[in-house]
């Protein structure tokens, strides 16, 4: 039971990540790329910026926070290691 | 000191380097040689991994491609980093605390069936020694480039490197070199980047300098690159000219199949535990962002530059374009290696430098007496040239040098480790000679790195005409085969033997024939590789992700009509789920 929701944890934890993940390269890079365009942040078009810069950033960010979130959860349901 | 001399000592003091490292690791035990004895710091190990991941293509062409595509380059950028982030979330964890050598090794137990493991196997040696020619060829023309020796004897000597620290360290050995080319190849990437991005926009960071004005002239960087290139015919730099769907697929086929590919996946084996893995992800992703968002910044400014030095007066008037006689040194030295070329199409003795492929420019640029684009440029030549382009010091062109050599060999020791395993360990041990004792596996694990450096050696000096498809076709089919069937048997306990061999089948067979159909490998094409006759307009590049979805729907559609997997199977999805 304790394992059945320790997993229930991790997969929205990854769900939420995944979401993220989507939309800033696939959504922000790529889908809807053009209209990021038309806003300029500090010399370079949105769209265009996190489909060569932001989305690398928020994917290193990603998964240090799901390292350390799940640190978390593996902490409360007591199957951390040593 | 002249170049030559100072190229020929950074090189060697860094091959001395790895050398040493691997005399002080070699491995004594098949732990030791297949995962480094599971004994790797998650940011040594994040390290190692960058160095494993980031190949000669990373380190040589990716700018100058970037440079020239523009926006479209953006499916390299996200494609090689966000596989990370699948792997980190829904692999490595799992497959550590799984706790085995080799992902063929997963396939076998997971599924039960040793069918699926010799098609594991099968998918990673195809996957592998593709990628592992191109670094092999990769090693053998950065030692002809910089140290004016014959590619065969540059490939003779990174072999021989390979050779001593592969065969004698194996994963322990490969793992502290990686730790060590990584340092030399980011830090040769990164010192001329910060010296051009300071003297194009006066700020020093690349990543910065993305958005910065440019000094001369004024004006931000991508507006007035979007302008300079597109007054000579070329698609605007932050538009591109790939249709969405197929920027979309292929960035997704590059995720996925980074995510499957065997040699990085195995990296996450050498950690100690299973939140190790999971950090260590982000570490390696980390260290590779340092390079993948210094690369595009690169990318714009030498695309500026090298545009700019070609065209420094208004467009169409006579005196615009750079004269023939007064190019600058570099122009020269490139010219000699064959990566600029120029011909004078219309005789004036300035090089006009357009896209001739754009018919209404092509009017235009017909009226200003110019008659053909007459200059090639290479993409490799954006990172080789830029130390020279900004009139650094000599020693900065010896660590470029020395860094692209690092890159080459680095990927190419981890994939010919991840095939000696295969064979040795996924093939010998686990299939045909199960009573082998320990030391003769670790034997024949060595025999077979020796063995499959030497077929790396041939591919990469006599490379199969498809050298040019190969990235498509190992990512393509990666993604295809190996993925979805390890993603599956961690997050699903139903689909079983039958569901992975047949996904991964299908998945392979869709991938390689819709490849083979377009790009003709072995056989000529069999139809004309263009948009109108492409499957829902996705290139070959992009085709991966589809073969990932079939390999998907086949798996849990068969294992859905065939019995579900025995108990002890269950047990093991529910140990790897939980870190301990």
């Amino acid at each position: 039971m304790k394992q059945r929701s320790h997993w229930q944890d991790n997969l929205r934890l990854v769900g939420l990540c995944l979401t993220i993940w989507f939309v800033v390269s696939f959504g922000f890079g790529i889908l809807f790329v053009d209209a990021l365009n038309r806003v300029q942040i500090g010399g370079v078009q949105l769209g265009f910026w996190f489909a060569q810069q932001g989305s690398i950033y928020v994917f290193v960010a990603l998964i240090f926070f799901y390292a350390w979130r799940m640190s978390v959860v593996d902490r409360r349901y007591g199957v951390e290691e040593d | 000191m002249d170049l030559q001399t100072l190229t020929y000592l950074v090189v060697g003091g860094s091959f001395a380097l790895y050398i040493a490292i691997a005399l002080a690791s070699k491995a004594r035990s098949t732990g030791e040689f297949y995962v480094a004895g599971k004994n790797v710091h998650p940011v040594a190990n994040g390290m190692a991994t960058a160095a494993d991941w980031m190949s000669a293509a990373s380190f040589i062409s990716m700018a100058g491609l970037i440079a020239f595509l523009g926006y479209d380059g953006a499916v390299y950028l996200m494609g090689w980093t966000g596989g990370y982030v699948l792997l980190a979330l829904l692999l490595a964890p799992y497959l550590r605390k799984f706790g085995k050598f080799t992902v063929p090794d997963f396939i076998g137990d997971r599924y039960g069936s040793q069918a699926a493991r010799v098609v594991a196997v099968v998918c990673l040696i195809v996957i592998s020694f593709t990628y592992v020619a191109g670094q092999m060829r990769g090693v053998g023309i950065v030692f002809s480039r910089f140290l004016n020796v014959d590619i065969s004897v540059g490939l003779g000597v990174g072999m021989a490197i390979v050779f001593f620290y592969a065969v004698l360290g194996g994963m322990k050995g490969i793992t502290y070199t990686q730790v060590a080319q990584y340092c030399v190849l980011i830090f040769a990437y990164t010192v001329p980047a910060v010296f051009i991005s300071f003297q194009v926009t006066g700020m020093p960071i690349p990543q910065l300098a993305f958005g910065s004005s440019v000094v001369e002239g004024g004006g931000v960087l991508l507006e007035k690159l979007d302008q300079v290139v597109t007054e000579l015919g070329f698609a605007a730099y932050t538009s591109g000219s790939k249709s969405r769907i197929d920027v979309f697929f292929i960035t997704m086929a590059l995720m996925i199949g980074t995510a499957g590919l065997p040699h990085v996946i195995v990296r996450f084996f050498t950690v100690p535990r299973v939140r190790d893995a999971r950090m260590s992800a982000g570490w390696a992703l980390l260290f590779i962002a340092l390079l993948y968002t210094t690369a595009p910044a690169v990318g714009a400014l030498a695309r500026l530059n090298l545009t700019q030095t070609i065209q420094p007066g208004p467009v169409g008037t006579a005196l615009g374009n750079l004269a023939y006689a007064d190019r600058p040194e570099w122009f020269k030295t490139w010219e000699d290696t064959g990566l600029l070329r120029f011909e004078d199409e219309n005789g004036d003795g300035r090089i006009q430098y357009y896209d001739d492929a754009n018919i209404e420019f092509s009017a235009t640029a017909h009226s200003y007496g110019w008659r053909g684009n007459e200059l090639r440029v290479d993409n490799d030549i954006i990172v080789l040239a830029n130390p020279e382009i900004a009139g650094l010091p000599d020693w900065v062109v010896a660590l470029v040098a020395a860094g692209g050599i690092a890159a080459a060999l680095s990927t190419a020791a981890g994939l010919l480790l991840v095939i000696s395993a295969a064979v040795s360990h996924d093939l010998l041990k686990s299939v045909f000679a199960r009573r082998i004792s320990e030391r003769s596996e670790l034997m024949a694990s060595r025999m077979s790195a020796a063995v499959a450096i030497l077929v790396a050696g041939y591919l990469g000096y006599n490379p199969p005409g498809f050298v040019a498809q190969v990235v498509a076709l190992a990512f393509g089919l990666a993604a295809a085969s190996l993925f979805p069937v390890i993603l599956l048997g961690i997050f699903s306990f139903r689909v079983n033997k039958q569901g992975a061999i047949a996904g991964m089948l299908s998945g392979l067979a869709f991938t390689l024939g819709y490849i083979i159909y377009f790009k003709g490998v072995f056989v000529a094409p069999f139809a004309e590789n263009s948009p109108e006759n492409w499957l829902f307009g996705i290139s070959p590049e992009g085709i991966g992700t589809l073969g990932a979805l079939l390999n998907f729907a086949v798996a849990i559609g068969v294992s859905a009509v065939t019995p579900a997997p025995p108990a002890e199977v269950r047990a093991l999805v529910e140990r790897i789920r939980v870190p301990s």
